[in-house]
C-alpha cells in the first residue's frame, strides 16, 4: 500500500425508507379545518351564496344555541336516542345469542345460514312500510327496523368470531376438564369478543342511519324529523344544525364503544 | 397407576376420500412415575397418539386404559401443547387456576395450588401478566404450571419446546427435568428431538414413519438428577447415536416425500 495514495471517495449509506415514515400533523389538521370554516363564513358574509342555501357557520351556531336554550334540540335528540337504544340493545343481545348458536351448533347453522343469507341483502328501510302495517306507525316499527339493521352485522360477526375460535384453546379447555357449556362461556365467548365489538361498531353506524331514515318517513320528533321539517320550511340553519348533531352522535358512539372495548379486552395488544 | 396403550390404530380420511394410516398397532405402557418419551420422524403420528391418550381424538381401533386409579376425583390427563394454548384473556394466575376452577375446588385450595405451581415453574412476580406480555419460554412455563395444577395422573406433553429457540429450549429441558424429579409425575412426552428424548426420558419409544409403529423401546440408564452437562458424556451420546441410526433412514424418506 503506497503511503501517498489519493483519498478514497466516500459514499455514506442513506436511509431509503424515509418517505415511509408517517408523522402526525395535528397542527395542519387544525389549521385546515379552521381555514375551511373561515372560507365558508366569508362566502356567506359576502353574500356570494344566498343564506337560504348556505348559511354561515356562525348563523348555524346561533340557531343551535337557541335550540339548546329552548330545549327543542333535546326533545329531538332524546326521541332518536331512545329509539336507537332499544333497537340497538335488543339486536345486540339477540344477535350475539343467535350468532353463538349458529357458530356452535351445526343444526342451527344449517337452519339459520340460508335464512340470514337471503334476508341480509334486503335494505332494511324497505321493510319499514311492512313493519308499520304490522306494528303501527308508533315507536315499535321504528325500533324494529333499527333492530333488524343492527341484528345482521351482529349475527354475522359473532358467528365468524365463534367459528374462528382457536381449536387448540378448546382442546386445552377440554383437557382441563371443561364441559361444552363451560367451553362456550369460558373459551368461545371471550375468543369472539373482538368480533363482537367489530359488530357493535358496524351496528351503531347502521342504527344512526336507520333512525334518521325511519324518522323521515313517519315521526313527530327526532333528528330525522327535525332535518326533514326544517328543509320543508326552508330553515336551513336548523337543518344544518341537525346534521351536525348527527355527526357528533356518531363520534360519541364510536368513542364510547372504543372505550368499552379497551375495558372489556384488556389483553388486546 | 399404570397407563396401557393397547393395539391403538388410527386411520384418517383426507379430503379426497383417501385413507391415511397414521398409527398401526401401538402397544405401550406408561408405568407410575415414569417419564416415557415417544420420538419419531415427522409424520409418524406421534401427536396423534398423544391426542388419543388425552381423549381429544378417537382411535380407529384399540384402547387406552388407566389401571389402578382408586377414585375419579383427579383428572386422567392434562396436556401441554406445542402452541402453549394459553387463554389470552386470562392472566398467568388465572390461566393456572383454570383446571382447579373447573374441578370446583374451594377458593382457598385453589389459591394455594396456584401459588405452589407458579413458584415451581419460576413465575413468581408474573402472576398478573397476560400471555402476550411473556416470552415463549415463560408462556410454556405457564402452560406446564396450568397442566400440573390440575393434578393429572398422567402429564401429556406434545413437543412442548419445539416453538422455542435453541437456548431457551436447553434451559427449559433442564427445568422440566427438575420439575419431574420434584413432582414424580407420570409423563408421556412427544418429541422429534433425539437429544431431548434421551435427556428427559426414563424410556424412549422410537416410532417408525407412517404408519407409525413402535420400532424399539430403549431404556435410558442415566442417573438422576440430570443436568445439562450430561449431554456431553459418552453414554448419553451413544444413546443418541443408537436412536439416530433407527430414525435416520426414515427421516431421509420424510424429507424427500411430498406432503400428503
Amino acid at each position: 500500500m503506497s503511503r501517498d495514495r489519493q483519498p478514497l471517495a466516500e459514499t455514506v449509506v442513506q436511509d431509503k425508507t424515509v418517505f415511509m415514515i408517517r408523522r402526525e400533523h395535528r397542527l395542519i389538521s387544525l389549521i385546515f379545518i379552521l381555514g375551511l370554516f373561515g372560507v365558508w363564513e366569508l362566502i356567506a358574509r359576502l353574500g356570494l351564496v344566498s343564506p337560504l342555501f348556505l348559511p354561515a357557520p356562525s348563523a348555524i351556531l346561533v340557531t343551535g344555541y337557541k335550540m339548546v336554550l329552548s330545549g327543542e334540540i333535546f326533545h329531538h335528540i332524546g326521541a332518536s336516542l331512545w329509539r336507537i337504544f332499544w333497537g340497538f340493545s335488543c339486536a345486540v343481545i339477540i344477535g350475539t345469542f343467535v350468532g353463538i348458536l349458529l357458530g356452535f351448533f351445526s343444526v342451527a347453522e344449517s337452519i339459520g345460514n340460508p335464512i340470514i343469507a337471503s334476508t341480509y341483502p334486503i335494505p332494511k328501510i324497505a321493510i319499514l312500510p311492512l313493519l308499520i302495517l304490522w306494528l303501527g306507525i308508533g315507536e315499535y316499527s321504528k325500533i324494529t327496523v333499527i333492530g333488524l339493521g343492527v341484528f345482521f352485522p351482529m349475527v354475522i360477526n359473532v358467528y365468524t368470531g365463534v367459528r374462528n375460535a382457536d381449536p387448540v384453546l378448546i382442546k386445552a379447555a377440554i383437557s382441563l376438564g371443561s364441559n361444552p357449556q363451560r367451553i362456550i362461556r369460558k373459551v368461545i365467548l371471550p375468543s369472539a369478543l373482538p368480533m363482537i365489538f367489530a359488530g357493535l361498531k358496524l351496528g351503531i353506524g347502521i342504527a344512526l342511519l336507520l333512525v334518521v331514515a325511519a324518522e323521515m318517513i313517519a315521526a313527530d320528533a327526532g333528528i330525522g324529523f327535525l332535518i326533514l321539517t326544517s328543509a320543508d320550511l326552508m330553515q336551513t340553519t336548523k337543518l344544518m344544525f341537525g346534521i351536525s348533531i348527527l355527526s357528533m352522535l356518531g363520534l360519541i358512539f364510536s368513542w364510547l364503544i372504543d372505550r368499552l372495548e379497551k375495558l372489556c379486552i384488556p389483553w388486546k395488544k | 397407576m399404570r397407563v396401557v396403550i393397547e393395539n391403538i390404530s388410527k386411520t384418517f380420511e383426507d379430503g379426497t376420500g383417501e385413507h391415511i394410516e397414521a398409527l398401526r398397532d401401538i402397544n405401550l405402557s406408561n408405568e407410575e412415575n415414569e417419564f416415557l418419551v415417544v420420538v419419531g420422524p415427522s409424520g409418524c403420528g406421534k401427536s396423534t397418539l398423544l391426542n388419543i391418550v388425552a381423549g381429544l381424538l378417537p382411535a380407529t381401533s384399540g384402547k387406552v386404559v388407566f389401571e389402578g386409579i382408586p377414585d375419579e376425583s383427579r383428572p386422567h390427563t392434562a396436556v401441554v401443547f406445542q402452541e402453549f394454548a394459553l387463554f389470552p384473556w386470562r392472566t398467568v394466575e388465572r390461566n393456572v387456576v383454570y383446571g382447579p376452577e373447573e374441578r370446583g375446588l374451594p377458593r382457598k385450595d385453589r389459591q394455594k395450588i396456584v401459588r405452589y405451581y407458579i413458584d415451581l415453574v419460576g413465575l413468581t412476580g408474573f402472576e398478573k401478566k397476560y400471555p402476550h406480555q411473556l416470552s415463549g419460554g415463560m408462556k410454556q412455563r405457564v402452560s406446564i404450571a396450568r397442566a400440573l395444577a390440575n393434578d393429572p395422573w398422567l402429564l401429556l406433553m406434545d413437543e412442548p419446546f419445539s416453538a422455542l429457540d435453541a437456548q431457551t429450549r436447553t434451559i427449559m429441558q433442564g427445568e422440566l427435568s427438575q420439575i419431574y424429579e420434584k413432582t414424580q409425575k407420570s409423563v408421556l412426552y412427544i418429541t422429534h428431538n433425539i437429544q431431548e428424548a434421551v435427556f428427559l426420558g426414563d424410556r424412549v419409544a422410537v416410532l417408525s414413519r407412517r404408519p407409525g409403529r413402535v420400532e424399539r423401546i430403549i431404556p435410558i440408564d442415566l442417573p438422576r438428577p440430570r443436568q445439562e452437562h450430561i449431554m456431553l458424556e459418552p453414554r448419553f451420546l451413544s444413546y443418541v447415536d443408537q436412536i439416530w441410526q433407527h430414525i435416520r433412514g426414515q427421516a431421509m424418506e420424510a424429507l424427500t416425500e411430498e406432503k400428503p
